[in-house]
């Protein structure tokens, strides 16, 4: 309770400001609204609208308001309209027996979802490699680590596009695996800072001592670097999974795919209707809460197992 | 066939190199550090003109790194230009505001400890979300220009300043403040004097964060419509109009930018928080 209370209390102040917000950014489009419907509004052109100011139609127009809370293509629709929008896409689509319908969030997410997975295994499988290769070999290290921090600093989604271009000239179907290699890309750096700490945590006692049972390499990869590193492993793999949808979804974003999430997000923009476009959104935060949450819950167990658990 | 053979020559003969410094006894000395680095993304560079030539890849495809050379410096003008729109305009401005309301946000909610409590795990949820995907809705809401940028590269860099600030804030230790107590400083003094100084590395990690975070948000949110004239609109037309080589020359001044970036403010990180312990050598 002592946690949850907080937590709550400061999402509340988070929708009251956005509640609030709602009026006086929708207060124009609600007017022109009200002026077709034949409602007076105080000024009653839309040039001396716009040079009027927001506080001023607030005041003048306090009728309009509630309207405000109730527009079908607002610049900011309010929470509520955010969930409906949500559940008359996923929901109530599951209702109707057509849970997979292109239409519905449940497929786009699950577009993205593949993607996303995909990615997220390639990095971690590179991440982990590269780990091992830094930890077993001095050159390896002197030569990639700075390369592996330098292409951080690099914003890859300026390379979103040409990624889609080569893959589809050299053949690969699918807009799939472009965007993968886009969350592989952004999911492969944590895994290996994580997993190089991991596996050098071993301190020089213990590694002396397997030393002195004379065991050979692998055996001490495989029955004390690998197990210390996996709680390092677990962090970094949920910074991991959320860095890896957002590269999924930057790569459905400018690049004109059709489905997943960030394509939404796309149409919605293109055919102006911001409920499709918020909606996606939050479809995406869930997702990512889904994600880090469920490796979260594997963690627990599997730390449990292995006699590392709190 | 020699173009391929000679690349990979290069990349054995670099590595060779790299093996030998990296046993050497001066491998912990800066040259050394410098040189191997850097040779291993010459041979890099090498064999990718190596295959691209051997194979004759068509420059629609993959231009040779010496190809987008060429186009760098013959088109200085047009990326000083999309330089200036994207990084200048749209990602520096939106990184100061961004900071600075986060910053400030941050001392604000640290004088309420239920606030914090309640701050912390929402901020490091919105910090992990795709809040990327809001650029078109702020494209329409502030227009083409830049202004809509920097405004994407607001909400972008605002959760992960936030919640390393808040976090560093909690940094002093008890003792410490009981010390300040027996000063008998006042709430403004311990933050000037004790708690902002311990927050520091805390703070230089979320705007470490952020600067690759501004030039994202700057150069996606271009895609959904600006000027004629920034990084994100040249990457976009220039796909469509197979002129790659220029697009790879954006992507070098993207990558440039962002290392050179980074670099200063890890440079201001050492000459501000020179005191701890992950800056002394």
């Amino acid at each position: 309770m002592t946690r949850i209370a907080p937590v709550l209390t400061v999402l509340a102040i988070l929708v009251g400001l956005w509640y609030a917000a709602v009026a006086p950014m929708n207060i124009r489009v609600a007017l022109d609204q009200a002026q077709r419907d034949g409602v007076a509004v105080v000024p009653d052109t839309p040039v001396a609208r716009r040079e009027a100011g927001i506080v001023g139609l607030l005041v003048q127009n306090a009728g309009v308001i509630p309207a405000t809370y109730d527009l079908d293509r607002p610049r900011l629709p309010t929470p509520g309209q955010v969930g409906a929008e949500l559940w008359k896409t996923t929901g109530e689509m599951v209702m109707n027996g057509r849970a997979f319908s292109k239409r519905g969030l449940i497929y786009h997410g699950w577009i993205t979802l593949q993607s996303t997975l995909f990615g997220f295994a390639l990095g971690t499988a590179l991440g982990i490699i590269g780990a091992v290769a830094i930890v077993y070999s001095r050159t390896m290290e002197m030569s990639l680590m700075p390369w592996a921090i330098i292409s951080q600093t690099i914003p890859i989604v300026a390379l979103a596009p040409m990624i889609i271009v080569l893959s589809s000239q050299v053949g690969i179907e699918g807009r799939g695996v472009p965007k993968a290699i886009i969350s592989a890309y952004l999911c492969f750096f944590p895994v290996l800072v994580g997993m190089t700490k991991g596996l050098r945590a071993p301190g020089p006692e213990q590694l002396d001592l397997l030393r002195t049972y004379s065991t050979p390499g692998w055996q001490s990869f495989l029955k004390l670097r690998l197990p210390t590193s996996v709680p390092y492993l677990f962090t970094s793999l949920k910074i991991g999974i959320a860095a890896a949808l957002v590269g999924t979804i930057v790569g459905e974003l400018p690049t004109g795919a059709i489905s997943g999430l960030g394509a939404r997000i796309l149409i919605g923009d293109q055919f102006g209707n911001p409920l499709a476009i918020w909606a996606a959104l939050f479809a995406a935060a869930i997702l990512a809460g889904a994600l880090v949450t469920l490796l979260g819950w594997t963690q627990s167990v599997v730390l449990r197992r292995m006699g590392m658990g709190l | 066939m020699s173009w391929l053979w000679g690349a990979i020559v290069f990349w054995l003969g670099a590595w060779a190199v790299n093996a030998g410094l990296a046993r050497s006894p001066w491998h912990r000395t800066v040259p050394v550090r410098v040189i191997v680095p850097v040779l291993f993304g010459a041979a890099l560079l090498v064999l990718w003109e190596g295959v691209v030539r051997h194979f004759g890849v068509s420059p629609v495809i993959l231009p040779a790194p010496s190809a987008i050379a060429a186009r760098f410096a013959a088109e200085t003008a047009i990326l000083w230009e999309d330089f200036r729109q994207t990084v200048l305009k749209g990602a520096l401005s939106g990184y100061l505001i961004g900071c600075s309301a986060a910053f400030a946000t941050a001392i604000l909610i640290d004088r309420s400890a239920f606030l914090t409590r309640g701050l912390l795990p929402i901020g490091n949820f919105v910090a992990a979300l795709p809040i990327v995907g809001i650029a078109p809705i702020l494209v329409s809401w502030f227009g083409f220009d830049w202004q809509s940028k920097a405004a994407v590269v607001v909400v972008m860099v605002f959760f992960p300043v936030l919640v390393n600030t808040v976090q560093g804030l909690r940094e002093a230790s008890a003792m410490q403040k009981d010390l300040m107590r027996t000063y008998a400083a006042g709430y403004w003094q311990t933050l000037l004097k004790l708690r902002l100084p311990a927050a520091m590395p805390f703070v230089f990690n979320g705007l470490k964060i952020s600067t690759t975070l501004a030039l994202i948000g700057a150069i996606v949110a271009e895609y959904f419509g600006s000027p004629t004239r920034g990084m994100g609109f040249r990457i976009s037309t220039g796909v469509g109009s197979l002129s790659i080589d220029l697009v790879w020359a954006e992507i070098a001044v993207a990558a440039l930018t962002g290392s050179i970036v980074y670099g200063a403010v890890s440079l201001a990180e050492r000459w501000v928080t020179f005191w701890h312990p992950s800056q002394r050598s």
